[in-house]
Parts: structure tokens; sequence; C-alpha cells
């Protein structure tokens, strides 16, 4: 009996101690990492999908709330005078969250580009989603008023082949770009001027 | 039992060398030695979590049940585990990306759980730390010798931190392209363990 008591002891003890321990490095560390993860993942989508940019969309970003989730916007001069704003959005694939940049013309309502960031997806499929930019090219000039989804759900854009989940995710994400940015445009524009 | 300090620090260098001599944790040796800068990366986050297990787990061997040890091992194995993913995804961004699903298998890396069963379960914290200091020292140097030969007779050249090459083998030379693949690194790690042996057999 003193045994089994020893045994429980220990290892709750111990479990609690790390529990406590890995929570404090989280939070530690987490302000770094996203920096980490903005100037390596977001940053390079970001100058992809704004090729011909007249400021800097990193230095001028401001977070705004939806459904009580903060969000980061980054605002884009494009060099065709029209204004542009990017975020990042996540949609669910085949083994997590797909992270995609979004950046969407303020003037014609329209997506500029889209790129993914972050994922979790089976390499040489969903990958390709990130590493092949022909898929995600798709949502380029797009108006929003287009459904975002593939062709077997009833929308207009390819998947890709062997990576359904993949593709669907990234739709997921592109319509909650849409969802996000027609809520928020006012207070955007508000931000931006 | 533990002889004096240095000679249970020197140990890991040569005697009991990790995939070479102790013939443990040869999936990720085998797996991230495409390049140096990898192999060491990985031997530096193993000897991290080594050292600071062994520590913790030789301090407590008195207390952990015998009848729980290894549950107890793995919990303390994998919470510094996880605290070099977390570090290294906030300093060393590059690498982690890299590295990718091989941090989190260091938890299962049978060096880690081989050295507390074998050693810091029955040894001195001091004693404990040297051994984990040794042997992940001669870990890193292991991949490291192991990923300089793959990546220069695979590609040609050695790059660390994405800069300009360090080591060229010149224009005319044909890199082994299988060298920086899965045969390869059968193939390096037997060749070189033939040359250890080579040395080793004076």
């Amino acid at each position: 009996m003193r045994e089994m008591i020893s045994m429980i002891v220990v290892l709750t003890v111990l479990t609690a101690v790390s529990g406590g321990l890995l929570a404090a490095v989280r939070s530690g560390t987490m302000s770094r990492i996203e920096g980490q993860i903005f100037t390596y993942q977001l940053a390079p989508a970001m100058n992809e999908i704004f090729t011909d940019v007249k400021n800097n969309p990193a230095k001028e970003k401001f977070s705004l709330k939806f459904n009580d989730t903060e969000f980061n916007f980054y605002p884009a001069k494009l060099g065709d005078g029209s204004k542009a704003v990017a975020f990042e959005t996540h949609g669910s694939g085949f083994a997590g969250p797909v992270g995609l940049m979004v950046g969407i013309n303020l003037d014609t309502d329209s997506i500029v580009g889209a790129r993914v960031t972050t994922h979790s997806e089976t390499p040489g499929l969903g990958a390709r989603a990130k590493d092949d930019p022909t898929f995600v090219s798709q949502f380029s000039g797009m108006s929003l008023d287009k459904k975002f989804a593939i062709r077997g759900d009833g929308g207009d854009i390819d998947g890709m082949s062997g990576a359904t989940f993949t593709s669907k995710g990234v739709c997921l994400a592109a319509k909650e770009a849409k969802t996000i940015y027609r809520k928020l445009k006012p207070e955007i524009l508000k931000k931006i001027q | 039992m533990a002889q004096s300090l240095a000679k249970e620090f020197t140990k890991g260098l040569w005697a009991e060398i990790p995939p070479f001599r102790l013939v443990l944790g040869l999936c990720p040796t085998l797996a991230v030695t495409k390049s140096v800068e990898n192999g060491i990366g990985m031997g530096l986050a193993t000897t991290f979590v080594l050292v600071f297990s062994n520590l913790l787990i030789s301090m407590l061997r008195n207390v952990i049940p015998s009848k729980v040890r290894i549950a107890c091992y793995i919990v303390i194995i994998a919470t510094f585990v996880t605290i070099v993913d977390l570090l290294m995804q906030a300093f060393t961004y590059p690498l982690y990306l890299k590295l990718g699903i091989f941090i989190p298998l260091i938890v299962v890396n049978c060096i880690l759980l081989g050295r507390a069963e074998a050693f810091a379960s029955k040894n001195s914290p001091i004693f404990s730390l040297a051994d984990g200091l040794g042997i992940g020292i001669g870990y890193t140097l292991a991949l490291g010798c192991l990923g300089g030969l793959r990546e220069i007779l695979g590609s040609g050249t050695i790059t660390v931190w994405g800069g300009t090459p360090i080591f060229h083998m010149g224009a005319g030379y044909h890199p082994f392209a299988f060298m920086v693949q899965a045969p390869g690194a059968f193939v390096a790690l037997g060749l070189m363990l033939c040359m250890m042996n080579l040395i080793g057999k004076k």
C-alpha cells in the first residue's frame, strides 16, 4: 500500500512540476517565437503577394479583434496606387491548421494573392500547397464575391490531386479571410487613414 | 560503478561514443547528418537534454520508486526535449525548420533512456553530469564527422549557416548524390565504424 501511494505521489508531483515548468518556458518564449515566425514565414509570403509595394507593410502593422481573436493587419500601397491589406488566417487541413497569408485590395475588394505560411501537411502531397505556388495562385485577382471552394464543393478552385483535404483547408482559410475582411473593412479603412 | 570524474567524461568521446560504440541513437544519426550544420545542431540539442535529464534523474534517484522509474525518466526527458524545442523555435528558427520532427523524436533516442537507466539512476549527480556531458559531446562530434563526410562526398561543399561554402572540392568534382540520401547514410556509418575499428585495434 505504501509503495502504491509513493508511486502515485511521485509521478503526480513530477508531472505537475514539469507542466508548470513548460508553461513558464512557453510564455517566456512566446513573443520571440512569434517574431521568428513572422521573419521566416509571414514576411516571405507577404513579399510574394505584394510584389510591387511602395511602403513597408511590416512597420505599419496594426491589430484588430475578430470574435475575441487578435489579427495582425499589414497595410500596403501597391504600385498602381491602390491600397491593400494582408493578414493571416487558418483553415483545417489534413494534419492540422494550414496558415494562409491573404492580401486583399481595398479599392476593388478582390484578392491580390494568397500564400501558405505554416502547415503540417504531407510532404509531396499537401505540402505542395506551399512548395508549388500554382495552387494558391488561383486566388490571385479573384473577387470576394466568388465562392472559395474546390470544384467538388461547388466552387471554382481546382484542388490539388492527392491532396483534397489540404486544398479544402486552404479554401477554408480563404473563406475565413473573406468573412473577417467583410466584417472589419470599416475599421481597417479607419486605421489606414 | 563510477571511476574518476575525468574518466567518466572522456569515455563518451571515444571508448563509449554513442553511434559507433554504444550503437545507440542510430535513427536520428542517419536522418539528420545530411550536412555538418544539421548534425552538430542535433548533437547540441541532444547534449542539452542528456545533461539536464542525467542530472535531474541522478538527483531524484532515491526518490523515484523502482516500479515507475521508466515512466518518470520519460516525463523528465520529454520535459527537457520540449524546452529545447521551444528554445530552438525562439532562437534558431531556420535550424528548427531543418531538423523538423527529429527534435521531438529526441525523447525516444535510446541514448537518453539508456544513460538514465545504466548510469544516472546509480551514480551521484556530479558523475552523471560528467557522463551526460561526455557522451553528448561525443555524439555531437560523431554527428559532425558523419555529416561532414556525407556533405563533402554528396554535395562537394560544406556550408554553415547559409553562407558561402567554407570548403569546396573544386569545379571538376562530380558529387555522389546518393551520399546525402538514405543509402549513403548507412554506407558512411559503416565506413566510419571501419576506420574507428582500424585505429582502435592497434
